[in-house]
């Protein structure tokens, strides 16, 4: 398909731009088959250049021959254009809906994208399973890396490597695959060097209604339990909803069958639930007339924070289970590719301080996300404002990113990165020129030979350039765990994304600023003080040589 | 010590916020303080309570642990004691109760306490704000305005202060009638004088209009105003009650000026609630925090609503000032609460000498103090009808906290400054809070009986520093937004005392540890430069390290504040882990109470406290 068939109107003139808090741009539209441009043409004004795939919903409006297209992104931004012709409109309108609703992933920018940079890193090779697996054989000899799922059969949600108890065979592995929601059986997430327990994550087990059993699976986790030590599972659905998914096929952990296994239920909502959070929330955050009351109101009824809340508290009770209780954890929901990897990831953070740094959180996502089996493309299909029909879209991501963010305003020294990293990050899933995270699987990538085909948003990011701001300038290590407080008065809206577009930065951006001044000069002078140091001491000793032949 | 039943008490565990974990220690009460000592093998933890920031002691039901009471604070702290036996509890009970409700002025700490200041220093330090060097600031007296002493002696209005800005047209005549026709002789007076714009802000109560009475001179007194500024042919008159208040008021013979009898008045409500709204605003608002209603109780409260309401007026007035060179005269009811809060929340917006450490005091003084803000009634300073409590400047304080957080740069002072005029302003161990008016504060003589606190806070000024202020940025009329989303719940004011819930590390705390970092290192700098042109490595005096320039004018001093990381400490998870359906709930909590019992300050953190308390502290060491 030619782009150029949506595309009836290519250019119009004398369209006006209006966004909040900027002044207003007059200029010309172009249409691409990736970009919505408009440039004023003269030097030193800014273009806009919007990504069709960032465009959430449009809505139309004329007075006259004066037409109006509201576009909403899925970042959350909010832009006018005023388009002189009833007609020009029209076909402006039309083909943003249609650029910007393509199913086909081949048809997507990072496709076509071509980089203006020269890639150093590449992102696609810099966080491999086998490297990461090194590193835990440099600290323990009990695991092995298997390649029953290499070619994504037993698994297909599962990348090619997983790391697995030593002592369980591929055979065995299969077979705990069958007893496991998508095959997703037990695999190593994350192992605490300190005391040697271990994150592992799943699917929920097909126990059904007639309490089915595997002994394999049964032997698979026990596998990780240090003799006589006792082990926690954390269901990150309630009780109720456990019980249900009986019904399905589905199921929990029996005491009976897992005797060595403490079960606790928690509540974290369910995929159709969070998005609903999510349309409520911007709805809120996007209507300035409400009242203190109504504003209030309409927050607590979004359940926004209250998710942010449960997925921080579970995150805390498996790094509790770990460090504080010496016993090891496994996570699971249903489908373990939602709410599972929002729990363990979150505990890594609270855990291991590598994964503050900017590396380290990279490899996070791509360890317990992108490889993990986090269906980025179906989540991040429509952002808060889209009229279409749901699918399976969800915040799963964004709400992860905040309960980062909620932790980094709590240890705001503790982190490496800094909050504009979370909200590109929150922009890239949904909407991007990179590759990193199409598809919804670790066997959908390497069939859409995305690593040739498409640049990786880490080659991009870790440039010096780039990664400047993204830093965190008051970034210093810290080799403790840090317990968040989840209270509620702990908690606050994450307004970097939620109220980004609704208030004016210059006063935040100005404190940033003299932030970063205040702790460069600091480093200035010190450098100075060391260096004068060194010449007078240098010089001593020089003095000092000739009285000592 | 007559009110002291029990100097102290063994073996008395003290609970957190959900009455769960516990430490055991001593209590200790004296004339002053409660104090809670926690004791084990090499800890000695120390809490200091003063008495007058109790607002409120309650003995629970008897548990099979102990007898239960439950102290509340005026600073929002909150202390759950379990004592071992009834009959202690009742008498710890029955002298916090006495203790912490003065029946006398004479009883209030200000007049025990003595920071070791010389009557010299006592002297200079009541001086240091006076109200004349303000007027001068703003340019008065000048062709317009009059700095009178009219109410030298109290006569004209017994609860204002005796220098009074008043319109040169304006005759003693007009001025004594003016003030006869205003709930409690309270004139219309200047607060503000906006130098760039020749607009002012003046102040009064609200006029015995009643249905239908009017008077020349006020009438007259409204016109002088209006032609004190050349610039602009109408003044707002700012009733800031809502409309129905004012209404009622008129059956009692008050009321809110008639446009049709005062020539070009543009009147307008704005609608801030009164002190008993607010008072019990503020009881929905500590009560509801429960952990699963946290936003709906927040809500319920209205608190943020009236928080809201006060911005409002407050940007209304710097809008009319600034953007139209209009002239405002704002009341309420008697224009010592809501008018207070207006006039100053204006003066913060318009000018940025108000939003410095200095500027901040001349503007309570001036605002608050002189103007006859009624500390000792709106506070509880002493045993009286609870119904005149109402926490008016608390809602004031939290204003300028919501200014600082939408503005990081435009101000000298960071929360550590408000926070701790909040606390003096209940505490009376100095004078300036004491009294609901000047008249009363000369009667009681507190200038040669107590210490100001003024002096106090700028010797320790450089732990209130903000280190993002940069006043040349900032030197205008701040406009904030008003819309509801920027308004926040100030966890750092109302949990002050839950540690855990607070942000572990703390930015501003970093920051200034680097400025003061900087002054150190600078000195090193010319010390080593010194020995590198001694030593000849450096060719005479050149090469100095360029430094910023203290863009502030203020000297960077030593911060006291020190900065360390800390990881959270966090409850097992035995106790909640036990695989039950509603686990999630209990463990939440369990989470929540982490840290929330580290209302401790350590005896040996000297630096972080008051030097009145560590005298004080002295003294009690020896009485125990």
């Amino acid at each position: 398909m030619e782009f150029a068939e949506l595309i009836k109107t290519p250019r119009v003139d004398g369209v006006v731009l209006h966004r909040p808090f900027l002044p207003t741009v007059e200029g010309t539209l172009c249409l691409t088959g990736h970009h919505l441009i408009l440039s004023s043409r003269q030097d030193n004004t800014e273009e806009l250049w919007l990504l069709h795939a960032n465009i959430d919903a449009i809505e139309k409006r004329f007075i006259g021959s004066l037409g109006t297209i509201i576009v909403k992104c899925k970042d959350l931004r909010i832009i006018q254009l005023d388009i002189p012709g009833m007609e020009e409109c029209l076909n402006i309108a039309n083909s943003i809906e249609a650029l910007s609703t393509l199913d086909s992933v081949s048809l997507m920018y990072p496709f076509f994208y071509r980089p203006m940079f020269e890639v150093i890193e590449d992102g696609w090779n810099l966080f491999l399973p086998e490297e990461a697996f090194k590193e835990l054989e440099s600290m323990t000899d009990e695991w092995r890396l298997s390649e029953v799922n290499k070619d994504f059969s037993i698994c297909p949600s599962y990348p090619a490597l997983v790391t697995v108890p030593k002592d369980i065979d591929d055979d065995s592995l299969c077979k705990a695959a069958t007893f496991r929601h998508g095959g997703r059986f037990p695999v190593l997430s994350y192992y605490h060097k300190k005391n040697g327990m271990v994150i592992m994550r799943a699917s929920q087990p097909l126990t059904g209604t007639s309490g089915r059993r595997c002994k394999e699976d049964e032997k698979l986790i026990n596998a990780t339990l240090r003799a006589g030590k006792r082990g926690y599972i954390i269901d990150t659905r309630t009780i109720a909803v456990a019980q249900q998914a009986k019904a399905r096929g589905g199921g929990f952990e029996q005491e009976a069958n897992y005797p060595q296994w403490r079960r606790i239920h928690k509540a974290i909502e369910r995929t159709n639930i969070l998005q609903e959070s999510l349309i409520k929330i911007v709805e809120a955050c996007n209507d300035h007339s409400n009242s203190m009351d109504r504003w209030l109101s309409k927050l607590e009824a979004s359940n926004w924070q209250s998710q942010v809340k449960e997925i921080l508290t579970t995150a805390c009770l498996a790094a509790q289970c770990i460090d504080r209780e010496g016993a090891s954890v496994l996570v699971h929901g249903t489908e373990g590719t939602d709410s599972t990897l929002q729990v363990t990831s979150l505990a890594q953070i609270i855990l291991e301080p590598a994964c503050r740094t900017v590396r380290g959180f990279q490899a996070l996502v791509e360890r317990e996300w992108l490889q993990a089996g986090h269906p980025f493309q179906q989540r991040c299909a429509q952002s808060a404002y889209s009229n279409e029909k749901l699918r399976s879209e969800a915040p799963v991501f964004l709400l992860f990113l905040d309960c980062v963010w909620q932790i980094l305003r709590q240890f705001p020294c503790s982190f490496q990165f800094n909050e504009h990293f979370l909200v590109m990050l929150f922009e890239h899933t949904y909407a991007s020129q990179f590759g990193t995270f199409l598809g919804t699987t670790a066997a959908e990538r390497v069939k859409l030979k995305l690593s040739q085909k498409t640049v990786s948003l880490w080659s991009w990011v870790n440039r010096p350039q780039e990664l400047e701001r993204f830093l965190n300038p008051l970034y210093e290590p810290n080799s403790l765990v840090i317990w968040p407080s989840v209270a509620p008065q702990s908690l606050l809206l994450w307004e970097g994304v939620f109220l980004r577009w609704n208030r004016s930065t210059k006063c935040l951006d100005e404190a940033y600023e003299e932030m970063v001044h205040i702790i460069e000069y600091n480093k200035e002078l010190q450098l100075k003080v060391n260096s004068l140091r060194r010449q007078l001491a240098e010089l001593e000793t020089e003095d000092a040589l000739p009285q000592t032949p | 010590l007559k009110h002291l039943r029990l100097p102290h008490v063994e073996y008395v565990k003290l609970l957190d916020r959900y009455g769960k974990e516990s430490t055991i220690g001593t209590l200790y009460l004296t004339a002053t303080h409660l104090i809670y000592v926690e004791q084990d093998n090499h800890t000695r933890k120390e809490t200091w309570v003063l008495h007058h920031h109790i607002s409120s002691v309650e003995k629970l039901s008897l548990t099979v642990s102990g007898c239960p009471l439950l102290i509340h604070c005026k600073t929002f702290q909150r202390l759950h004691l379990l004592l071992p036996r009834e009959r202690d509890t009742q008498d710890v009970y029955q002298s916090l109760i006495r203790l912490c409700q003065p029946v006398s002025e004479d009883e209030l700490y200000a007049f025990l306490y003595n920071p070791n200041q010389t009557e010299a220093e006592r002297r200079d330090g009541w001086d240091l704000i006076d109200m004349a060097t303000d007027f001068s600031r703003m340019g008065l007296p000048n062709e317009f305005w009059d700095i009178s002493s009219i109410n030298s002696s109290y006569e004209l209005c017994s609860t204002y202060p005796s220098l009074l800005g008043i319109p040169k047209t304006a005759t003693v005549a007009t001025v004594t009638g003016s003030a006869k026709f205003r709930s409690r002789g309270r004139l219309p007076a200047l607060s503000y004088y906006h130098k760039d714009t020749k607009a002012a802000v003046c102040r009064c109560s609200q006029p015995l209009s009643g249905l239908s009475s009017r008077c020349v001179e006020d009438e007259q007194m409204l016109k002088c105003i209006n032609d004190a500024n050349p610039h602009c042919p109408f003044i707002y008159v700012v009733d800031t009650r809502p409309k129905l208040n004012a209404m009622a008021n008129r059956a009692a013979g008050k009321g809110y000026e008639n446009e049709e009898n005062y020539p070009n008045i543009r009147f307008h409500f704005q609608g801030i609630d009164n002190i008993h709204v607010m008072r019990s605003s503020l009881q929905k608002l500590l009560e509801s925090p429960t952990m699963s209603d946290y936003l709906v109780g927040l809500e319920s409260s209205g608190w943020l609503r009236h928080i809201k309401s006060v911005m409002d007026a407050g940007v209304f007035l710097a809008k009319a000032v600034c953007d139209e060179g209009a002239s405002v005269l704002v009341h309420c009811s008697d224009g010592w609460d809501r008018t207070a809060q207006v006039c100053s929340l204006a003066c913060v917006l318009l000018d940025p000498y108000y939003r410095t450490i200095k500027g901040l005091m001349v503007l309570i003084e001036r605002e608050w103090i002189s103007f006859g803000h009624k500390f000792n009634h709106r506070c509880g300073h002493l045993e009286g009808n609870p119904k005149e409590v109402s926490p008016v400047f608390t809602q004031f304080v939290e204003c300028v906290w919501h200014l600082c957080e939408q503005f990081p740069c435009a101000f000298q002072f960071n929360e550590s400054y408000l926070l701790i005029i909040h606390d003096h302003v209940y505490a009376c161990q100095y004078g300036n809070f004491i009294g609901n008016c000047q008249r009363e504060q000369q009667e009681m003589r507190l200038r040669e009986r107590t210490f100001s606190l003024w002096p106090y806070l700028l010797q320790n000024q450089a732990e209130f520093q903000n280190p993002l202020y940069k006043r040349a940025t900032h030197n205008t009329v701040l406009r904030p937004s008003t819309l509801p989303l920027h308004f926040k719940f100030w966890c750092g004011m109302y949990n002050r005392y839950d540690k855990g819930m607070q942000p572990r590390q703390s930015v501003v705390n970093t920051l200034l540890a680097l400025t003061l970092r900087h002054t150190q290192e600078q000195k090193t700098m010319t010390e080593l430069q010194r020995l590198a042109v001694v030593d000849g490595i450096l060719p005479g005096p050149i090469g100095t390290v360029s430094l910023p320039p203290d863009q502030n004018g203020c000297p960077r001093t030593t911060p006291t504040t020190s900065f360390g990381q800390s990881n959270g400490d966090c409850t097992s998870v035995s106790t909640c882990a036990g695989g039950k359906e509603d686990s999630g709930l209990e463990m939440s909590s369990q989470k929540e109470a982490e840290g929330s019992s580290a209302t401790e300050h350590e005896l040996q953190t000297k630096t972080d406290k008051p030097v009145s308390m560590v005298t004080q502290k002295e003294k009690v060491t020896e009485s125990l």
